[in-house]
């Protein structure tokens, strides 16, 4: 990925997470901070690693991506829409009666979506079910899939994790959004899950760890994925929550309330003078 | 229909020779949680063990797991015990597979207290209600080892998830294979009669049945009714029954809350209301024995469902 990449990837990344406040606020409910935890990663996978087709979503060879912290919906939904799969004016139904934005990512309703996901820890499961799909087809797609720190304290993610590494699934790499806190505060002060690589180590995946707000870090650790064989990887990325709005950022309160309007005008304010500043730069390039 | 008493067969083993039997079809894969050996998809593993995965003692896992496998153009039969299956991971049937309409079948044996010795906590009897509560799920307990095969194959051709109940214990066959056809959503008319409609499922079929000659031999005339399906339900066969015959005994291994009985007394409500007597579990937990024993234990028997029958006869209006 050179530099005019990157530099495109961060404007549609800005672009994300200005949809995240909007969907939410146009809801007046969802789930903002843990969305923008992981848009970067979301971006990274939707355009610049994952082989995928907007115009054939269910198309048998393409790569699958699982929400495994299926809250984080305004983040895949803004993802897919930016990518094509569905009109980006249509966010702001989100979780409206009216609308096919369903409150949790939902793969009979939404375009693009490839699991129903919203019960912590069956998405992995899911993820797990599609890479021994791939095996017993002999398919070379992958299986990408994005679990919450917090959703770790949820049983059935450890029988996952033990079967993909039981059947050696390499076409399947998960990253771990480690944001720190889940909806009652600090993860380690609810039920702590650390710690977290060992623990995957353990339960026989090979753990790569990064910041999952930079590109380069995120691009060779999903290198060095491809190229893992006979093991899953897991990608523990550390990351912050409400990331992109600083007034959201490391605060628990943002895991699953909408801005008012003003708050949504502050939010939005920052993160186009975001845009604003990486367009500049990109001019400069 | 060929009734043999002499031949027992367990619809577990008629489960697992089905898939065996079938399994050519290479979108067919099955999962277990351990269990494949009771189960009887051991069967299946022996003859295509690159379809088979054993996916552990973790039930939520292999539920989810179906549902990822389905997602890729599979049809996946998903097997445990019917405690595991139906009730420990009756969310992950529900999120998963359900809300999703997956084409994943839930093979449950070991529904019920015929489990025998194993005892209380291994024995489901609240499975069949679990089930039909969920939407989009169909649920079918079929009576025999005949039935189960083509259960088995007809769940094979139906896009969408089905819950198959099955026992351990060998059971009377009650069907020929060369007359009998399995049509999922209808039930299957097994004796006419005319003061009364036993209507039972599962191995409670073979001794409805057995119930329907011992009235006979009081000059009552029985109607005999297999539901196999019992969601959807044939409404029309069991309002049908309730119009000609005025009165009702359900007979089935599960729980009277939400099982059969609730299910048919919802439907002549509805309808065509008439006394409708349950033979069933009266919402009790089983317990360790002899099958046989615990089925007597528990009023699961034929003389029961006649005892019923006439209770319902007396309870008509006149």
């Amino acid at each position: 990925m050179d530099t005019k990449e990157k530099q495109k990837l961060k404007i549609r990344a800005a672009k994300i997470r200005r949809h995240i406040i909007e969907e939410v606020h146009s809801a007046s409910s969802g789930h903002p901070g843990g969305s923008l935890s992981c848009t970067d990663i979301l971006a990274f996978l939707y355009f610049e690693k994952m082989k995928v087709d907007p115009s054939a979503p269910r198309w048998a060879d393409r790569d699958r991506f699982v929400l495994s912290k299926g809250h984080c919906a305004p983040g895949l939904y803004a993802t897919l829409a930016e990518r094509g799969y569905f009109p980006v004016e249509d966010l702001t139904g989100f979780r409206s009666a009216d609308s096919y934005l369903e409150g949790h990512p939902s793969m009979t309703m939404v375009p693009g979506v490839d699991m129903s996901t919203g019960s912590l820890g069956q998405g992995i499961s899911a993820a797990v079910g599609m890479a021994l799909a791939g095996k017993i087809d002999g398919r070379d797609y992958n299986v990408y899939a994005i679990l919450g720190d917090g959703e770790l304290e949820e049983g059935q993610v450890w029988e996952a994790l033990m079967a993909a590494a039981h059947y050696k699934l390499d076409n399947l790499t998960a990253f771990l959004d480690h944001n720190g806190l889940q909806i009652d505060g600090n993860i380690r002060d609810v039920m702590s899950p650390e710690p977290v690589s060992e623990k995957f180590r353990a339960f026989g995946w090979k753990v790569i760890n990064i910041n999952g707000h930079d590109f380069d870090q995120i691009e060779k650790a999903l290198c060095e994925a491809s190229a893992t064989k006979g093991m899953p990887v897991m990608i523990v990325a550390e990351t912050t929550k409400g990331k992109g709005v600083s007034f959201m950022e490391n605060e628990a309160g943002w895991h699953g309330s909408a801005p008012n309007k003003e708050q949504r005008d502050l939010a939005v304010a920052e993160i186009d003078a975001m845009i604003e500043k990486l367009e500049a730069e990109q001019a400069e390039k | 229909m060929g009734e043999d008493k002499n031949i027992k067969i367990a619809t577990r083993e008629a489960y697992g020779a089905a898939l065996a039997e079938f399994g050519e079809d290479k979108r067919i894969v099955v999962l277990d949680a351990d269990l494949s050996k009771s189960t009887k998809t051991e069967m299946f593993k022996k003859k295509f063990p690159e379809r088979f995965i054993n996916m552990g003692i973790a039930e939520a896992n292999m539920m989810s797991a179906a549902a990822g496998i389905a997602s890729c153009g599979k049809i996946v039969f998903a097997s445990s015990f019917a405690i595991f299956a139906g009730v420990r991971a009756c969310e992950q049937v529900r999120n998963s597979i359900c809300y999703t309409k997956l084409n994943v079948k839930i093979g449950a044996t070991h529904a019920g207290i015929s489990v025998g010795e194993d005892g209380a906590s291994h024995q489901a009897v609240e499975d069949m209600a679990i089930m039909c509560a969920i939407p989009n799920m169909t649920v079918i307990s079929p009576a025999d080892s005949v039935e189960t095969r083509q259960a088995v194959l007809a769940a094979i051709q139906y896009d969408g998830p089905v819950y198959l109940r099955l026992g351990r214990l060998a059971v009377p066959v009650l069907f020929d294979e060369k007359d009998y056809h399995f049509e999922p959503g209808k039930g299957v008319l097994m004796r006419k009669g005319s003061d009364v409609t036993v209507i039972a499922t599962g191995l409670m079929v073979h001794i409805a049945a057995e119930a329907c000659d011992m009235l006979k031999k009081e000059g009552i005339s029985a109607r005999l009714i297999n539901i196999h399906t019992v969601k959807p339900v044939d409404k029309g066969m069991i309002l049908d029954a309730a119009r000609e015959t005025g009165a009702i005994v359900t007979a089935e291994e599960h729980n009277i809350y939400g099982g059969l009985g609730s299910i048919v007394s919802s439907v002549t409500a509805a309808g065509m209301p008439v006394p409708v007597k349950m033979v069933g579990i009266q919402d009790k937990f089983g317990k360790s024995g002899k099958p046989d024993r615990l089925m007597k234990m528990y009023s699961l028997t034929a003389e029961k469902i006649a005892e019923q029958a006439v209770e319902a006869i007396k309870m008509k209006r006149k």
